[in-house]
């Protein structure tokens, strides 16, 4: 497993207590894991996503992604509509390894308010958030 | 036993069945056809399903060469803490072979079946002396199964006294079937978290104890292997909140003559025929998982019930509370059998004297790796001892890592990586029916397997390397799933 | 006793090394007030002499072939088990082995339950098969709850020719989940009314037994069609395996989900149990599926090898959430089910089911000359329905008298049908012994 300082976390992207990351693109949102999360749960074999359309809550459940012996849970940072999900990774679940940030990402979101993105946490906040508590 | 036990030794490879094979060859006896034939319309019948046609030497062969790639406790010493690895008597085989047994239709009338439904209910009284409950389900066939007959009963209880409630206890020590059990009643979970001890504290029971909570799921000895001390308490709360108390009873094997549940607060019991009572595991199953309740839930007891009058063995159908039947027929006979003649054999005293042997036995390896390996608690345990992986993590060796190099020794791993409460757990349950000297080698091979995480740790990264296959890729076997060839 | 190799030696060798004087000092941990102090009122200890005199008592006073003339199935068959069958799955590296955890020593038990699975699916024509359950009965009840979950609906339908018993164990699972349960009724063929699958609304799933429990062949193709229709999947039920050694599969007729008994496949009957729960499904549903799976994977060399695997399904992973609370599954039955189909071969098995049917219609029409009713007219596999002169409980009785058990009166099962019996004729009865029934069977 990573130390915490060999964690890549992108300076431009808002974070979640969760372990997720979102980057604003216009009036969306897109939404994965970080490097973090994905190094703690290993190797990734099966990756469940939402259905598009799907109108999901702050905090409730977006997806869940399993590894060989362990099943996590992936909470929604911010309300708002799936409008698109990332296919690629119900064939090649590795992706949420390799590239966290780029073919990794999970979902596309359009949030209710658009303005929450920043109520979430900056890089420096996360790394912090990693420090006080892992 | 001066030398190791594990060694190399020629080994077959062997393809898969349809691999084998050529068309038109069979290991059946067919029957002379003494009837002319008689098709079915065309449009009901189809090819067949494509399985391949195999000569009888070629079945034989491709089984024992298969059966050679496997370890069980006749092979070897068996310490998978929670799961009871004890010699499975010959004897017990061959009982379930005798024909009368063997070759019994289930449905048969009772007045054709006295024999099996008089050892059923034999049995029943058995356990129920054991437990100290008052009736028993021989049904469940299995100990989850068993679990979830125990929470349809709790579920019937509730529903009977006007109000359904919504949640269980469930320590966080126990196994997972436990949870999944109870959601199957529609229950939701409350986790209990043992207190520093291992063991349940009553003021954490009575904090979470309300009026919406149906009861609680606790397992005794606990799977830390200790025993659950404060459970008449647990026991009161719990049931002066209207709730049942569901014992798991996996690990009765402890307490054998020495605790009866019913004693000590328990209202429903489920036994494991495959662990406390010898009956073979058989590669995962079958098993059997009765149930034992007190005397007023009996009324909620799958049915048909084994009654007898005057000797008459008769099933009854007639308990209009019952939460009804749980399988086909009635239960997995063939595993009761062999309980009962276990129970037989050993007796009063020999099953309390397998609880005795089977707690010295763990607490003696407990003893003696405890220098190696930091005990979970610092304190005598039951029938298995917990150790967690705090004295490696320093080397980087894993829990994972020495037992698969325990298997180039001769031995099964323990049970790793549960209880869940404890980080790097290995839990070992060695039994009553290993002797000291197989305890002594299995000691000295964990020994060694200490020392060389520390000097050579590449080995055991690289373990097992004398098994057949080396380490599984089961990463790539869960990505893409191939379940049928 | 025997099975404890304990000498005083040994005990107080170990005692000494933990440091208690006696065995008595380890139990310190348990109060008092939770001792039981008394013994156990159990017989005193058997000698295994006395013990095998003792079973073989009891097991004389049960009614089995040759002494019996049997014509009982219902779900358990009498088929001949090879000696071969019984001798490998006797074979102690199987039975005495633990779930197989540690995959590198236990590729027997992998290998064996992987090849299970294939012939399973293939037998019953679908894409994947569970490592085994308890019992058909489980296995349907378990199939259903998997529907639900598939579909999101909360009804499931089953025919009313759907095993009785199976029905009630699917009773009994369902009590508890509010889901409802609806029954499709019979027609006068002995085949469900299909027409009435459009009438029960949004449903998970439809439950239909082929060969139903009346031994009628169900059109699984017609049944499947109108259950698509409604959205729903259809789950076909089975108690005979061997019957899809003849007939077409569940899986070429459209079902989605198929769950039934595997005894017939080299299980012993065993007064009903341990047997076998065979469940299978189309590849789509395999992350729904309850109970264990085997997969196909390579170990470090790249050699071929076998795991438990799509392990975050289950109980000890997902706990509460899983697709079960199953933990086990019948593997020692499930290995001895593909001993018996590697037995039988394609070739072999499609003599065999042939020869089943061809005996049971010779059984038929000879009674019905004998003035015996035939209640359905729809076609059979091994087992039929049959009324016979001057009723069936009494026929059935007096029969008894002669050591002939004539099958298994319906009337506790079916009111409607009181004045009937299911008769089953396998491969193991013999012309002469088919002909005897037929003669004395008239008062």
């Amino acid at each position: 497993m990573k130390r915490l300082e060999e964690v890549t976390l992108p300076g431009e992207l808002r974070y979640s207590v969760d372990h997720e990351w979102v980057q604003t693109e216009g009036d969306r949102v897109r939404v994965g894991i970080t490097d973090y999360a994905q190094d703690q749960l290993g190797d990734v074999v099966y990756v469940e996503l939402p259905s598009v359309g799907a109108h999901i809550a702050q905090g409730a459940v977006f997806a869940t992604v399993e590894s060989v012996k362990s099943v996590s849970e992936c909470f929604m940072p911010l309300s708002g509509e799936i409008i698109e999900i990332n296919a690629a990774l119900g064939d090649d679940p590795v992706l949420l390894n390799q590239s966290p940030y780029g073919d990794g990402w999970m979902i596309v979101v359009k949030p209710d308010d658009p303005a929450a993105v920043s109520g979430l946490l900056t890089a420096e906040g996360y790394l912090a958030r990693l420090k006080g508590g892992a | 036993m001066s030398e190791a036990l594990g060694t190399n030794g020629l080994v077959l490879n062997e393809p898969l069945l349809w691999e084998r094979g050529k068309k038109g060859r069979r290991a059946f006896s067919m029957p002379a056809a003494d009837v002319p034939p008689n098709p079915l319309p065309a449009e009901l019948t189809g090819e067949g399903p494509d399985f391949p046609d195999l000569g009888e030497i070629e079945v034989v062969r491709h089984y024992t060469r298969l059966s050679t790639w496997n370890f069980g406790v006749d092979t070897g010493l068996y310490p998978l803490g929670s799961c009871t690895m004890k010699y499975n008597p010959k004897i017990n085989e061959k009982l379930a072979g005798v024909p009368g047994f063997a070759a019994a239709h289930p449905l048969l009338p009772t007045a054709l079946s006295q024999g099996a439904l008089q050892l059923m209910h034999d049995l029943e009284r058995f356990l129920s002396e054991i437990t100290g409950l008052d009736a028993v389900t021989l049904q469940p066939a299995a100990g989850a199964h068993g679990e979830l007959t125990g929470m349809l009963i709790v579920h019937a209880y509730h529903r009977s006294r006007g109000r359904q409630r919504t949640k269980i206890l469930i320590p966080d020590t126990a196994h997972g079937t436990n949870p999944a059990s109870a959601a199957l009643c529609g229950y939701a979970p409350v986790p209990v978290p043992s207190g520093p001890d291992g063991v349940i504290l009553p003021e954490t029971v009575a904090a979470l104890m309300d009026d919406e909570t149906a009861g609680i799921m606790i397992t005794n000895p606990n799977t830390l292997g200790l025993f659950e001390e404060n459970m008449p308490e647990i026991a009161r709360i719990v049931h002066s909140r209207g709730g049942l108390v569901y014992g798991d009873g996996a690990n009765m094997n402890a307490v054998l003559g020495m605790v009866r549940p019913g004693s000590i607060g328990v209202d429903i019991l489920h036994l494991n025929l495959h662990k406390t009572f010898s009956t073979p595991h058989g590669g995962g199953g079958p098993g059997a998982g009765p149930v034992a309740v007190r005397k007023d839930l009996s009324r909620f007891l799958p049915s048909p019930r084994i009654v007898e009058r005057n000797g008459v063995y008769a099933l009854s159908a007639d308990f209009p509370e019952s939460v009804g039947r749980v399988v086909a027929y009635h239960g997995h006979f063939g595993v009761l059998l062999r309980a009962y003649a276990y129970i037989l054999s050993m007796g009063p005293d020999g099953l309390k004297e397998a609880s005795r042997f089977a707690v010295l036995s763990a607490n003696y390896i407990r003893e003696r790796l405890k220098d190696v390996l930091h005990p979970a608690f610092d304190r005598p345990c039951m029938h298995e001892c917990v150790f967690t992986d705090r004295n490696q993590q320093a080397s980087g060796v894993t829990t994972l890592e020495m037992a698969k190099r325990l298997i180039d020794h001769g031995y099964h791993p323990p049970t790793i990586y549960f209880p869940l409460v404890v980080h790097g757990a290995i839990m070992i349950e060695p039994t009553e029916t290993e002797t000291k000297e197989e305890l002594d080698g299995f000691i000295e091979a964990f020994r060694s397997i200490v020392r060389e995480a520390g000097e050579n740790p590449q080995a055991l990264r690289e373990a097992p390397s004398r098994t057949k296959v080396k380490r599984l890729d089961e990463t790539a076997a869960a990505r893409n799933p191939c379940l049928a060839g | 006793m025997r099975y404890l190799p304990h000498t005083a030696e040994d005990a107080a060798a170990m005692l000494e090394t933990v440091g208690v004087r006696e065995i008595d000092g380890l139990f310190a941990s348990i109060p008092e007030g939770c001792r039981f102090t008394g013994r156990l009122d159990l017989p005193e200890a058997f000698s295994e002499w006395e013990l095998e005199r003792r079973m073989a008592e009891l097991a004389d006073r049960m009614a089995i072939s040759p002494e019996y003339l049997l014509f009982l199935g219902a779900g358990s068959y009498d088929h001949h088990i090879p000696a071969t069958v019984s001798s490998l799955a006797g074979r102690s590296e199987f039975v005495t082995s633990y779930t197989p955890y540690q995959p590198e020593m236990l590729q027997g038990t992998l290998q064996g339950i992987y090849e299970y699975q294939t012939l399973t699916a293939r037998l019953l024509g679908m894409e994947v098969a569970t490592a085994s359950h308890y019992d058909g009965a489980t296995a349907l009840a378990e199939a259903l709850l998997m529907a639900v979950r598939i579909t999101r609906r909360k009804k499931v339908a089953l025919s009313r020719a759907v095993h009785p018993h199976y029905r009630q164990v699917v009773r009994t699972y369902f009590a508890p989940t509010g889901y409802e349960l609806l029954e499709i009724p019979c027609l006068e063929t002995g085949l469900t009314d299909l027409d009435r699958i459009g009438e029960c609304g949004d449903l998970a799933a439809i439950a239909v037994q082929s060969p139903n429990f009346f031994g009628c062949i169900e059109n699984l193709q017609v049944a499947a069609d109108r259950t698509h229709a409604c959205g729903a999947l259809l789950v076909a039920c089975f108690t005979e395996a061997l019957a899809f050694g003849l007939l077409k599969s569940p899986g070429s007729q459209g079902a989605d989900i198929v769950a039934g008994e595997g005894q017939s496949m080299g299980i012993p009957r065993a007064f009903g149990g341990p047997a076998l729960g065979m469940l299978a499904s189309r590849k789509q549903h395999m992350r729904s599926l309850p109970g264990r799976l085997v997969g196909k994977t390579t170990d470090r060399d790249g050699k071929r090898g076998f795991v438990l695997t799509l392990a975050t399904r289950e109980q000890h992973i997902r706990r509460e959430k899983a697709t079960s609370n199953i933990c086990s599954n019948n593997s020692l039955n499930a290995l001895t089910a593909a001993m018996y189909m590697a037995s039988l071969g394609g070739t072999g098995i499609r003599e065999l089911a042939a020869l089943n049917h061809d005996k049971a219609e010779y059984l038929k029409d000879r009674l019905r000359e004998a003035g015996c009713t035939i209640r359905f007219a729809a076609p059979t596999f091994n087992e039929f329905v049959v009324g016979l002169p001057g009723g069936f409980e009494a026929g059935h009785r007096r029969l008894l008298d002669r050591k002939i058990v004539a099958g298994l009166p319906l009337g506790p099962y079916y009111p409607e049908l009181a004045d009937c019996g299911l008769i089953c004729v396998t491969e193991t009865c013999s012309r002469q012994e088919m002909d005897r029934l037929v003669r004395e069977v008239i008062p």
